[in-house]
């Protein structure tokens, strides 16, 4: 097996005690404290995390709008300087390449986030449609990304700049910031379903600026958090993760991404296939789960309305923020109905479950 | 070493502990496991009256990532379960040898099972698998 990758802040989680697991090719921190109180800390207070194995892009040149209309489901219309999309990248077959976030800096300049576990495919995916016009360049050695979530991390963020950071609006983004003296851009961005912000560094700079945020959070219940209160924030707030909600076999319609598949702005890879799935009805489709019974619920799990096997759960956790079992799954089209009871089997046996709406979590004001 | 190993209890290599009382044997997970597992938010308990069998799943516990089994560390019949731990699982992370017992187990008279550890020897094999 290759050797793991490690990111510029993989000595700070080795010193905070963090529990360092391979994701993606990386040596991740999972836990630190516990993923119980890194989930609170994130919804009640604030939470720092090391996203530094996130790959990114950048596109440019005249063309490069053209490009990326070509390859992202999303509508790039959307964007202006400043603002940024969330989109899924199709493969011809309606199957998903990955979903990816878009910056735009000006017409002719992007940046894409893309997922640490396929950044090295998607690299060869958009490289094939590289034509004149275009050049594609990887940051993502060039990158450092942490990512600051929760309801006070406004305050500790404007702790370290002059920059009023109070106007910047969700999915948008400052290409130039001074935090304590390092010049980051900074997005009003994350996974989890609460106010915060993605800093993007210079590797060199990032144990630094780690330091520093951790420093200017103490006053504000900082914890630093790991990959899995990560992942069940970002489950809590039923934003989808790539290998579980979305895959080669998975097109976004069926994930529910209904509003980042834009059919009318013209031709883009996937979209006939899209466009079919859409016409014959879609044979599975993505719904929440809430279990009644005590128990967790897991991916691979499956799901019975009585005797009909009517689906199966792509991910499952507890979620300490509603102290229960949630999970998303695929369903029948013709079961994933909100209020539905159905059954989930855990080691053979049936534990009653509610199919919810979604998201499971809402944070209370924008 | 950061995790208490209580006398007077005996080990499985799987991180159990029983606590030998008469024809009674208590059974819990190590402060060790619970260290491990983080965060248990729940525990599916087996039926009273159930056959316990050495090395054979007793219960579950889960964290927030894992499912984690506990197995019997001697053969018996489950006589009593820790209700307690339905609406409690924290108490595993909280005080793994009081509290959060699980299961207890009757044993018939004499039996033994030679294979569990004494605490010296727990101590050594937490301190091998925590250095790995």
């Amino acid at each position: 097996m290759a050797e793991l990758k490690k990111t510029p802040l993989y000595e700070k989680h080795r010193a905070l005690g963090g529990d360092l697991v391979e994701y993606g090719g990386w040596l991740m921190p999972v836990q630190y404290e516990g993923i119980v109180s890194e989930v609170h800390r994130t919804r009640r207070k604030v939470a720092l995390f090391d996203t530094s194995h996130m790959g990114e892009f950048l596109v440019e040149g005249p063309a490069a709008a053209d490009f990326l209309q070509g390859y992202l489901t999303n509508d790039t219309a959307k964007l202006y300087d400043g603002r940024i999309i969330y989109s899924p990248v199709c493969y011809p077959h309606g199957g998903t390449v990955d979903d990816i976030l878009i910056y735009r800096y000006g017409p002719e300049r992007y940046l894409l986030v893309v997922n640490a576990a396929n950044a090295a495919k998607d690299w060869a995916w958009f490289s094939e449609g590289v034509k004149g016009g275009v050049s594609l360049n990887d940051l993502s050695d060039e990158t450092a990304l942490l990512a600051l979530q929760g309801p006070n991390s406004e305050a500790v963020l404007s702790g370290l700049t002059q920059t009023p950071l109070e106007q910047l609006r969700y999915y948008h983004f400052l290409p130039e910031v001074e935090l304590a003296g390092i010049r980051c851009m900074v997005s009003r961005t994350g996974y989890t379903g609460e106010k915060g912000f993605e800093i993007f560094c210079d590797p060199d700079k990032a144990g630094r600026l780690w330091d520093e945020l951790m420093e200017a959070g103490r006053n504000f219940d900082l914890t630093p958090a790991g990959l899995g209160a990560r992942d069940v924030l970002r489950l809590e707030a039923s934003l989808p993760l790539y290998g579980h909600e979305l895959s080669e076999e998975i097109s976004p319609l069926e994930a529910g991404l209904f509003p980042f598949v834009s059919f009318k702005k013209g031709p883009f890879t996937g979209r006939e296939a899209l466009v079919e799935q859409k016409k014959e009805g879609l044979r599975r489709r993505l719904g929440g789960l809430v279990l009644l019974d005590r128990g967790v619920i897991r991916e691979g799990y499956r799901i019975f309305d009585g005797e009909q096997e009517i689906g199966v759960v792509s991910s499952g956790t507890f979620s300490p923020t509603l102290n229960k079992s949630i999970g998303m799954a695929f369903l029948l089209p013709e079961s994933a109905k909100p209020g539905e009871e159905v059954q989930v089997i855990i080691r053979n046996k049936p534990h009653r479950a509610q199919i919810v709406k979604t998201p499971f979590y809402r944070r209370e004001s924008q | 070493m950061k995790w208490e190993i209580k006398e007077g209890l005996k080990y499985a290599r799987t991180h159990e502990w029983a606590g030998f009382e008469g024809d009674l044997v208590t059974v819990g997970i190590t402060d060790y496991a619970q260290d491990m597992l983080k965060d248990v938010v729940y525990v599916e308990l087996p039926e009273i009256g159930q056959e316990a069998q050495v090395g054979e799943s007793l219960a579950v516990l889960e964290s927030v990532k894992a499912v984690s089994d506990l197995y019997a560390p001697v053969d018996g019949e489950v006589v009593e379960v820790n209700e307690a731990l339905l609406d409690r699982p924290e108490l595993v992370n909280e005080d793994p040898y009081g509290e959060a017992w699980v299961v207890r187990i009757r044993i018939d008279a004499g039996y033994e099972n030679p294979e569990l550890l004494g605490e010296d020897d727990y101590a050594a094999l937490v301190k091998e698998e925590a250095d790995r």
